[in-house]
């Protein structure tokens, strides 16, 4: 039976206050609603198809101090490194190689270390491997946006990792990125500078992930009525439960995870959704249906590593909890009747 | 019967057009087009990438199929003009369908910009097929500009949702008689698409009703008799529905009767 405090909503018009609802209830029957008029809206919109794509972090330097990264600032035992022009080409041809078209670049968050001219060079090489090129980044200026998307920039990836302002205060300890406004307002430049798509999310699990989610689900909706041209695009990376948890993360289980994709699907029909691969293959597969239209494939966080025997480089950002290759993830998805995209951009700035 | 379709000058068997996108499966979109007997297809220039060998979309689909390449992710005339110039170099053809999306909710066209990209571009020799939103001084502006047809939108892309702009689709079958009318997106049934032909629409364009089906060869099929049966239809010049009786004098008039 579903739970009286649901009753009436209609899952193709959901609101805001709706979905504070299907947060707060634990409903296993409308969940199972919520899956299937998602799958059927996923379907609808994108057809059978999962667009694939790769990280290649370039640099990990850092000045932030995030308790919950490993590349912190203060985090002396991480190597640290960043790539020349040569090896960032070298890493491209590698991972083009594997046959892939789209490519996800990171640096960690330093303007002393990876200042955007460096970004921006970058950029320029992949745009010759890559039809599409988008970027994770310490959050910038909008004229350096602009530059940006000039070299060839399509998409920027940006997480406010929480919303809740406190919280942020108390979980980033130093470095630029304590400055909350600077973050929260950067989709507003990337967008005015002609970037066509940006990605967003939290770090579930930071603070009670149902007031994240709201917040971000409140976020990209004023953003898609400001700037309708956007391609907007979301992310729910959540905190694995660590053993020594002083910094009291809550945890996200699956069944949350569920919700929270679903729940964004209804509410944003045409929003890419992408699955990262700090899920289990066993995860990633099962959610495929319900609103995911991306996923990276093949994927190395550590700085470089697409190169072979070129195991130099130092730790990831992350454990890769899905290690399978481009071609395995590609079969995987047509086993299971999706048409693995590779190619779904033509850089019309730059070419 | 002869009623062969006409559009930039090629001639077309068949009024049923075809979306190659949202397939799960390749081979099941190359046979989707060969089972429905389409002889035109398009296919969004984002989506080829002639390096990729073995899943280049361009090799699924069977030849001597017109190839229309749109301009998908163009947010305004520039951009679709410069999608033209890059499948025109490309040596994908001179048939481009303009679409101009500024809003990436409801993927609703932007006419005026469509208006312009379509100015240019036929200017150049593309033979231009624009995706609009039914509004009859829009599609006068179309025919001035220069496009080989206009793709008005039955409703809204992906929607399955049918004929929702019907009364302004038949404003336009009614007054734009210099090129054809191809009716294009939120077709989710065979019995749409035999209704916007019935209506007298002069090919329909689907894409997500065939690519979703279980079956998407069989669907593909479908529709393309549903585009003929409407066909015939309008041709055979069906009855007009009437709504309630229309006899001269009342049926019940003998009850009053003295």
């Amino acid at each position: 039976m579903m739970s009286k405090s649901l009753s009436g909503i209609d899952l193709l018009h959901l609101t805001i206050d709706d979905i504070r609802r299907i947060f707060s209830a634990d409903d296993r029957d409308f969940l199972e609603e919520m899956a299937r008029a998602a799958r059927e809206l996923t379907r609808r919109q994108f057809g059978r198809t999962i667009s694939l794509y790769a990280p290649l972090y370039i640099a990990n330097y850092c000045e932030n101090e995030c308790v919950y990264c490993g590349f912190h600032a203060s985090q002396k035992s991480m190597p640290r490194s960043k790539l020349t022009m040569e090896q960032i080409d070298r890493e491209c041809e590698a991972l083009a190689a594997t046959g892939n078209r789209s490519i996800l670049l990171l640096t960690g968050e330093s303007r002393f270390h990876s200042p955007p001219q460096y970004i921006r060079e970058a950029v320029r090489i992949a745009a010759r491997y890559f039809s599409y090129v988008a970027l994770e980044v310490y959050p910038l200026d909008e004229e350096e946006y602009r530059e940006l998307y000039l070299a060839g920039v399509d998409g920027v990836t940006l997480y406010q990792e929480t919303y809740d302002r406190a919280r942020y205060d108390e979980l980033h300890l130093a470095g630029p990125k304590k400055v909350y406004d600077y973050r929260v307002s950067a989709p507003d430049r990337i967008a005015r500078s002609g970037i066509r798509h940006i990605s967003m999310g939290a770090l579930l699990g930071l603070t009670d992930w149902r007031s994240d989610v709201i917040a971000l689900f409140e976020h990209v909706r004023s953003l898609e009525k400001r700037y309708p041209g956007v391609e907007f695009g979301l992310a729910f990376p959540r905190l694995r439960r660590v053993a020594d948890d002083i910094h009291h993360y809550q945890e996200v289980s699956d069944r949350d995870m569920l919700k929270i994709m679903t729940a964004a699907r209804l509410l944003f029909p045409r929003v890419g959704i992408s699955i990262s691969t700090r899920e289990t293959p066993r995860f990633r597969d099962s959610i495929l249906e319900f609103g995911v239209t991306k996923m990276s494939a093949g994927s190395s966080t550590r700085v470089g590593g697409y190169l072979e025997g070129e195991h130099k480089y130092e730790d990831g950002q992350f454990e890769v909890f899905d290690p399978r290759s481009f071609d395995e993830i590609k079969t995987m998805l047509k086993s299971r009747c999706f048409d693995p995209v590779v190619t779904d951009w033509r850089n019309i700035v730059n070419s | 019967m002869d009623d062969k379709l006409i559009v930039g000058g090629r001639e077309f068997g068949s009024r049923f057009f075809l979306g190659t996108g949202k397939f799960g499966d390749k081979e099941a979109m190359r046979r989707a087009v060969v089972s429905s007997g389409s002889e035109l297809v398009t296919v969004a220039l984002r989506r080829i990438d002639l390096d990729e060998t073995d899943e280049n979309i361009l090799s699924f689909i069977p030849e001597g199929v017109t190839i229309m390449v749109n301009t998908s992710g163009a947010r305004n005339a520039e951009e679709a003009v410069r999608i033209a110039h890059i499948a025109r170099e490309a040596g994908y053809g001179e048939w481009i369908k303009i679409e101009v999306i500024n809003d990436s909710r409801y993927l609703l066209p932007d006419n005026q910009e469509t208006i312009k990209a379509t100015r240019i571009l036929s200017g150049e020799g593309f033979v231009v097929l624009p995706y609009m939103h039914p509004d009859l001084y829009v599609a006068k502006a179309l025919v001035e500009a220069g496009a080989a047809a206009v793709m008005p939108l039955g409703s809204l892309i992906g929607s399955n949702q049918g004929l929702k702009m019907r009364t302004l689709i038949e404003v336009l079958i009614e007054e734009i008689t210099e090129i054809p009318i191809v009716v294009d997106a939120g077709i989710g049934r065979p019995s749409h698409a035999a209704e916007a032909m019935e209506m007298g629409a002069d090919a329909v364009l689907a894409n997500t009703a065939v690519a979703d089906a279980e079956d998407p060869p069989l669907m593909a099929a479908a529709f393309a008799r549903g585009v003929e049966a409407g066909r015939m239809a309008y041709l055979a010049k069906m009855g007009r529905e009437r709504k309630g009786a229309a006899a001269s004098s009342p049926l019940t008039g003998f009850l009053y009767d003295e």
